[in-house]
């Protein structure tokens, strides 16, 4: 029965491969964890949308555990997040919007059309600030603590789902610290 | 024949990646530039490089990469710089660690494999 | 109405895939022949309800019955009527029932052209077909189901089919794939019929052999009109982008061709006939496996459906089962049909078994990088990519030995050679094939490209060694006694080293540039003055944009062409459709790319000599399948003794 192994090889082989497909079904290729969580977030100084003279800077952000919002005008997926951003600014959540790649005047009226739950919101027309944050589309959702260190990076729509499952067990234990 | 000799005749220079839209000083830079863009991915079509991807993102990362080469940065400090923001996997070509060992070295396994393969069923002049 | 209809058609194709498989096994079981000889009726019965299902849904686009959900999401008022056809498989519920109607046909087929075939053997083939589809059928029915309706958007225009599909390549680049992956079924229901039988017919492979050759040819065509279709659409010049759905056709087709190899000398020799089951097993399996892969969502690919991960968790069962079952099958009965000894080390079966090996690695290597992502995230050790440099990377150094071994196999004798033998009259071709690249790149180009060097030398190798082999054989027999296979054989072996001459070319002295242009300007490409002439406004059926004039001016003539840019009215998204000025020799490629401040734009400009070779190549591959397919010897008795060993054609 020597040969018996290698007639089970192709078995094994396929067998593993199932296992990691099967792992793989939970997992989504598409969304990548930022690199950055546990680092600061990077200098920034984004003219604001409501009055160009003032500008926001990670300063804006600290004291307190706080959200940035990666959005635009131009994404139509923003537009699906904007109720419940809302819901959580409501409840006393602190979120900060950056308007990512848009048109100022787009923008305001956007946020007359969807709602705005924005405490401040900064404008980055050429995506630079965006890149220094690994931002590679929008909508996308930044958890800083109020030291201003990244701790989550969401990508796509937050949802209930999303912010039950991943977002208040962190906000959780950042606030039991210093 | 005429077409043939005509096109043969015409080519330029090997394979590159000229660009007036994103003019630099040197071959060199050029070569970098090229070369870089082909190392990279777009994030957004996550299968194409940034050579040949239309998305913004790409657009926003060629810019990016033109503007450090021009200001003389090496390879390494380019990729550096976007991986510190991005991770592993805006590289196209997975970086030679312990992790993609088997990815590198696999085919070379695979390739040992077959031949015992091979050299088992032909030099064993039996029956099974 | 008709909605439902096909709906109804669907389950009553279960009805009878369900009979197929149930009704002959008792029969097979008890020894009733009636209920054994009842297997084509049910055969005829899916088809019929399939093609009714298949038929029903077409209707509901061509009617713009937008109450389907599937219809809304692929079609829309405004789509010409011929999209409208394809777009009954540009989803993922749609493109099932297309597979599902192809496996129908195939074994409509199988039934209509095996009556000689005998009847224990073929029932058995006809019951694994039967589960197959019932198994898919299923899938439809409980997952992918195409006749679901909604009632809450009623005025809708529909939401159109993606503008990359709208395309000439839609029409045929999906069905001629699906007619291949879904045409290796038959060799797989041949190779679990015969381990179900624990006895292989002596003409097994006189049996499979046209069947394989088939789905062979058709996943040929598939996958070089994808690589076509990729380059005129996409607007960015490439053909091929080791993308995950696209190696998920490629590896069929590799292991396709390995069996096509296998088939050969197992035929000839009664050799190897392990090899040729697991192998017919195998490139079923990748099929199967490429269609967990495209969608279920695991693996990110510009091609991907809609992700829904129960239908992953349907298809990996589905996998499991079928798969998982079959090589456990082959690993318990294989080696009862084996029983002859081992070729010589020098000589064509081992030649073929090392170029099987070969095709194999490839074949791995190809399945580990595109799933290596997954192996990664999934043991949690974070986001990996694989890309196109990996690929390139391995898969032209095993290329080398493979294409080299190509020219060299063909010349040995069966059972035992020598190399001494053939040195002769290979080490002067040899040397040509050196040489004559050589000389042909320092006449027409000013400088030398190593790869170009080196791909030409393998291509020149490969077709000067072919047409030797030719040359002796007329020379022995006759230009009359050569036989369609064997000229199968030389027309698709010089249609790969005519692809691998497009490549090297193509790659080795293109020409690329990204440049600012508004009308009026004009640019220098290779020699050749690119004129951007004038912008107009375009208005097209269910799209608007700019359509821009270009001329390309070599100095004797000038050619016009029109590159555009469209943006689909319905879902908005921009499409460039790039215009190419085409030639035998080179092409020149201009696509739109984003408008830049007032009147100008960014083009891109490709000039890209020997390009059409790869695909011509890739023709010639199907033409020499094609031949060897209709070969009379092995179509019109396949009963008859295998044609003796020496000097006999592959």
């Amino acid at each position: 029965m020597k040969l018996t192994f290698w007639r089970l090889l192709p078995v094994i082989v396929f067998a593993f491969l199932v296992v990691f497909f099967w792992r793989g079904l939970s997992l989504d290729p598409q969304k990548l964890p930022s690199v950055q969580v546990g680092q600061p977030l990077p200098e920034f100084k984004l003219p604001i949308l409501k009055d160009q003279t003032k500008n926001l800077t990670p300063a804006n952000l600290r004291g307190k555990i706080s959200l940035l919002n990666v959005w635009a005008s131009w994404c139509s997926a923003c537009i699906e997040e904007q109720v419940f951003l809302i819901q959580l600014a409501q409840q006393g959540m602190p979120i900060y919007g950056l308007n990512y790649k848009d048109d100022s005047a787009k923008a305001a009226q956007w946020l007359v059309q969807w709602g705005n739950p924005y405490r401040l919101i900064g404008t980055d027309k050429t995506g630079k600030v965006a890149i220094d944050l690994g931002v590679y589309g929008a909508p996308e959702t930044f958890l800083i603590d109020k030291h201003g260190i990244i701790r989550f990076r969401h990508v796509g729509v937050l949802d209930e789902k999303s912010w039950t499952q991943d977002f208040i067990p962190q906000i959780e234990s950042l606030q039991g610290q210093p | 024949m005429r077409l043939l000799l005509l096109s043969f005749l015409l080519i330029v220079t090997s394979f590159s990646y000229a660009n007036s839209r994103y003019p630099l000083d040197t071959p060199r830079q050029e070569a970098q530039f090229s070369h870089l863009l082909k190392e990279l991915r777009c994030l957004v079509c996550q299968n194409q490089d940034l050579a040949d991807s239309n998305a913004g993102l790409a657009n926003d990362l060629r810019d990016q990469v033109y503007d450090m080469v021009k200001e003389g940065k090496s390879d390494n400090e380019i990729i550096n710089y976007l991986t510190a923001r991005y991770g592993d996997f805006i590289l196209f070509n997975p970086p030679v660690k312990a992790l993609t060992a088997l990815l590198w070295f696999g085919p070379a396994l695979f390739l040992l494999l077959g031949f015992i393969i091979f050299w088992r069923t032909c030099l064993k002049r039996t029956i099974i | 109405m008709i909605a439902e209809i096909g709906l109804f058609s669907l389950i009553l194709a279960l009805v009878f895939a369900s009979l197929l498989v149930i009704i002959p096994a008792i029969g097979l079981k008890t020894g009733k022949t009636e209920l054994i000889d009842s297997a084509p009726i049910y055969v005829i019965g899916q088809f019929c309800f399939v093609a009714f299902a298949y038929v029903a849904l077409t209707l509901c686009f061509l009617s713009n019955d937008f109450t389907v959900i599937y219809v809304l999401t692929n079609s829309s008022i405004s789509l010409p009527w011929f999209y409208k056809l394809c777009a009954v498989w540009g989803g993922h519920e749609g493109s099932m029932l297309l597979w599902v109607a192809i496996l129908s046909l195939w074994m409509l087929a199988v039934t209509l052209f095996s009556k000689k075939l005998e009847n224990q053997f073929k029932t058995r083939v006809l019951i694994v077909l039967g589960a197959l589809s019932v198994g898919f059928i299923l899938f439809l029915l409980s997952t992918s189901n195409p006749f679901l309706r909604q009632f809450q958007v009623l005025d809708s225009q529909g939401r159109d089919l993606n503008p990359l599909l709208q395309d000439l390549g839609f029409l045929f680049h999906p069905p001629m794939l699906y007619m291949g992956y879904v045409g290796f079924s038959v060799a797989f229901a041949f190779a679990i019929a015969a381990l179900w039988m624990g006895k292989l017919e002596s003409n097994w492979t006189k049996w499979t052999r046209p069947w394989t050759l088939a789905a062979w040819c058709c996943l040929t065509a598939g996958i070089t009109l994808g690589s076509w279709w990729a380059y005129r659409e996409l607007g960015w010049g490439g053909w091929w982008f080791w993308d995950p759905v696209e190696n998920a056709s490629f590896m069929p087709w590799l292991v396709g061709t390995a069996l096509i190899h296998s088939l050969a000398v197992s035929e000839q020799r009664r050799q190897f006939m392990a090899w040729t089951l697991l192998l017919a097993i195998t490139a079923f399996s990748l099929s199967l496996i490429g269609t967990f892969l495209v969608r279920s969502g695991v693996l990110t690919s510009v091609h991907a459906f809609a992700v829904d991960p129960q239908r992953g968790t349907y298809i990996l069962g589905f996998l499991l089962l079928v798969i998982g079952g079959s090589l456990l099958l082959f690993a318990l009965r294989a080696q009862t049909l084996q029983r002859v000894e081992n070729p010589a080390l020098v000589s064509r079966e081992s030649a073929l078994l090392l170029n099987n090996v070969f095709l194999a690695v490839i074949m791995l290597t190809v399945l580990m990088g595109t799933v290596y992502p997954l192996l990664i995230d999934g043991l949690g050790l974070g986001k990996l990519s694989v890309g196109a440099p990996y690929f390139n990377a391995v898969f032209v150094p095993i290329m080398i030995p493979l294409l080299i071994l190509m020219g060299l196999g063909i010349h040995l004798k069966w059972q035992r050679d020598s190399l001494n033998r053939i040195a002769i009259r290979l080490i002067a071709i040899a040397a040509m094939s050196i040489v004559v690249p050589l000389m042909l790149l320092i006449l027409f180009a000013n400088h030398i490209n190593g790869y170009t060097l080196l791909g030409l030398t393998l291509a020149f190798w490969l077709i000067l060694s072919t047409l030797k082999l030719l040359q002796i054989r007329i020379r022995q027999r006759g230009v009359n006694a050569l036989g369609q296979a064997f000229l199968g054989m030389v027309v698709a072996h010089c249609g790969i080293a005519v692809t691998v001459i497009g490549i090297a070319v193509s790659t080795g002295y293109g020409v690329q540039d990204d440049v600012r242009m508004a009308p009026g300007s004009k640019a220098k490409l290779a020699g050749y003055t690119i004129n951007f002439i004038e912008e107009k406004n375009l208005s097209g059926p269910n799209y608007h944009g700019a359509q821009a004039t270009f001329t390309i001016d070599n100095g004797k003539e000038i050619k016009t062409i029109y590159p555009e840019k469209r943006i689909y009215n319905v879902g908005k998204m921009a499409m460039t459709e790039s215009a190419i000025d085409v030639n035998p020799f080179r092409d020149i490629y201009v696509a739109l790319g984003e408008p830049l401040d007032d009147t100008a734009w960014s083009v891109r400009l490709y000039f890209k000599p020997f390009i059409r070779w790869i695909w011509a190549g890739g023709f010639m591959v199907l033409a020499g399948g094609l031949l060897a397919l209709t070969d009379r010897r092995y179509l019109i008795n396949p009963g008859k003794k295998p044609v003796e060993a020496e000097g006999a054609p592959i």
